[in-house]
């Protein structure tokens, strides 16, 4: 993983999403800038992690990159091919290449298929015919999650297993095509402390063996260190920071970010003895972003007619990319 | 004991709350005991599934109509509710002395009311006084949670997660109770938005000299608030401990593995996972529970341990009798 010029798989360049309001389903009434002006590059077999609270855009970004959501404005290109320039056929194929985990493992199961069905889904719809085929590529799969012995759990139901087995069930699913790249949507936010180690440990695993390339998104700041190469932290549609894993927890540059890790416990007693600092306020509407840098009203460190004026770009700070104007 | 019990807010021992199913009966709750002193917090920790919630229920008396059998000691004050009746227990204890933050508390507000009267309705029910001075005692909550007071006028979908969380949260405290037991209370809220409940309860344990049984299993943020930590474990405690102690090294082989289990922000270390799944509460194996899992297992293991006393410390483990 040495490589610094390693290829980009999916690049990400300017992206709108935003969303039209009608008031009465009638009439202009403005726009819900979920994802207002993103830019990335992900390379093959990378695993980067999107962190930010409910309502910052993650989720409309990674509907975005599944060819959920059409983007406003800027692009989604994928191995240089720009997805939305991709008709029915194309579609099918990139969907193929990329596999979904979803947030709430029970409610991305149908309860009325049992496991083999459920992991066989994709690949009848992928064209594979032969049906032993089909099966043995099941079994190799769930062996892969450690869904093990497969024979327990093929003629199984999602209500059946357990949540932590659910999950390994919709990781197979998302992995039994042999993507590029995993999306994988807060996939242990629904888990047990002691189950959730266990699956981001398993995910890990899967992405080191097959150089999968992973995009995890998540609010808890705790796991990413564990689990990702480089973070991106989200807020009001914009990404404000992006960097390594390490530099970012040991060094973080934008106040969301930091606001961020001091609101994150690690156990200690000694926790009951202070109040946590924290912004005032809560995320802003996403109809009416504030002016220059949407954070500047919650920001401690505001410097007036430069924050709430200009938006900041992404300016360089040692190995980081920040956007905040204290680092111009 | 008796001496004892005066500086204790609840005394819990040997609760049970056991559910008829098709199946048989459920374990629920099997044997949970701890201690509450005055403005103290007891974090009872837990994975999913080992009788948290159910705990929550036994404590205030809110069953369910499938229950095949509840009972143990539970003294509030010094008072024995198990004697009382249900209506005695409606009149003097449930939501006057002790009440509940339910899980997912936020999206149980009703949504034709105002949450001003929501939050009044605890007072006028308990205490029979007229809805405006009711009103003045819920916006006095509100200063007390960091709600805006012109918020009493507005509706649940009118206020962020958050801010119906601490709406939940003033509805408990109303009625000025010595105890709140609160369900997972920030479970499903954006770490922000946590650590500022976090603060709030904080405050609130000061300034109203209120105790909490919190339940939950996020160990991280539960050290926010614990003054003593009781591990529970498919439907019994497994250990009591104080928070200073815990936190820095747990007893029980399940709370190590279970803190080992965290992963942390600012220290490098590799989160480890306990294999296997906790048992069935439907026929829980003879002795104890978390033998399967455990892996400083002996030939003892298979009885039932007795709680040990290590310095304070209440341990349900084989490893710690002399």
């Amino acid at each position: 993983m040495t490589d610094k010029q390693r290829d980009v798989l999916l690049s990400i360049q300017d992206l709108h999403v935003w969303f039209e309001l009608r008031r009465f389903g009638l009439g202009h009434a403005g726009y819900v800038k979920a994802v207002d002006g993103v830019t990335f590059d992900l390379h093959y077999g990378e695993t980067i992690a999107i962190v930010g609270e409910s309502g910052c855009g993650k989720s409309s970004l990674m509907k975005t990159i599944l060819g959920l959501n059409k983007p406003t404005k800027g692009k989604v290109v994928f191995e240089d091919k720009d997805i939305s320039a991709f008709h029915a056929e194309d579609l099918r194929q990139y969907r193929a290449a990329i596999g979904y985990v979803q947030q709430d493992p029970f409610g991305a199961l149908a309860p009325f298929m049992n496991i083999q069905r459920i992991l066989e889904e994709p690949l009848i719809i992928n064209g594979v015919k032969d049906a032993a085929e089909r099966e043995r590529r099941v079994r190799k799969v769930m062996e892969e999650v450690k869904l093990s012995p497969v024979d327990d759990f093929l003629h199984k139901f999602p209500h059946m297993l357990s949540g932590g087995q659910q999950q390994r069930v919709v990781i197979a699913r998302a992995i039994i095509l042999e993507p590029k790249l995993v999306v994988a949507d807060e996939p242990v936010s629904m888990l047990d402390a002691s189950v959730r180690v266990e699956i981001l440990k398993l995910l890990r695993g899967l992405q080191e063996k097959y150089r999968l390339a992973v995009i995890y998104i998540t609010h808890d700041l705790s796991t990413v260190r564990y689990f990702s190469e480089r973070v991106f932290v989200m807020y009001a549609g914009n990404i404000v920071e992006k960097a390594p894993v390490n530099s970012l927890v040991h060094n973080p540059k934008h106040p969301y970010t930091s606001a961020l890790m001091d609101a994150t416990s690690d156990p200690d007693a000694d926790n009951a003895l202070q109040y946590r600092e924290l912004p005032p306020g809560e995320p802003p509407s996403l109809v009416n972003p504030p002016s220059g840098c949407r954070f500047h009203p919650r920001c401690p460190r505001r410097m007036e007619n430069i924050c709430d004026v200009d938006e900041p770009q992404d300016l360089p700070a040692d190995d980081h990319l920040v956007a905040c104007w204290l680092y111009k | 004991m008796a001496e004892q019990q005066k500086n204790t807010l609840l005394h819990i021992e040997d609760l049970v709350l056991h559910f008829k199913t098709t199946k048989g009966s459920v374990q629920a709750v099997d044997g949970v005991f701890f201690d509450l002193g005055y403005k103290e917090a007891v974090v009872v920790l837990g994975e999913s599934g080992c009788g948290k919630s159910s705990l929550a229920k036994a404590i205030l008396r809110l069953l369910p109509r499938n229950v095949a059998q509840y009972g143990g000691k539970v003294f509030l004050e010094g008072t024995d509710t198990m004697a009382m009746d249900e209506e005695q227990y409606r009149q003097n204890v449930r939501w006057v002395r002790m009440s509940l933050v339910p899980q997912a508390a936020m999206n149980s507000l009703n949504p034709v009311l105002k949450v001003g009267d929501q939050v009044a309705e605890p007072m006028m029910v308990h205490h029979g006084v007229k809805k405006e001075e009711a009103l003045i005692q819920a916006a006095k909550m509100f200063q007390h949670v960091g709600v805006p007071v012109d918020f009493l006028d507005r509706y649940a979908f009118e206020l962020s997660g958050g801010m119906r969380q601490r709406v939940a949260i003033a509805m408990a405290l109303v009625t000025a109770p010595a105890l709140v037991v609160l369900d997972e209370p920030t479970s499903a809220l954006d770490v922000l938005t946590q650590a500022n409940i976090f603060n709030v309860l904080k405050r609130l344990k000061k300034e109203l000299e209120v105790s909490f049984v919190l339940i939950t299993h996020d160990i991280a943020t539960s050290s926010e608030l614990a003054d003593r930590v009781a591990v529970m474990y498919a439907g019994q405690i497994v250990e009591v401990s104080d928070a200073h102690r815990f936190f820095a090294e747990p007893l029980h082989p399940y709370s190590r593995m279970l803190m080992a289990s965290v992963p942390r922000l600012r220290a490098n270390q590799e989160p480890e996972f306990i294999t296997g799944q906790p048992p069935s509460l439907l026929n829980p194996p003879k002795g104890c529970r978390f033998a399967g899992r455990c892996p400083k297992r002996f030939a003892k293991c298979s009885e039932e341990p007795p709680i040990a006393n290590v310095d304070g410390i209440q341990v349900k483990c084989w490893l710690y009798t002399s």
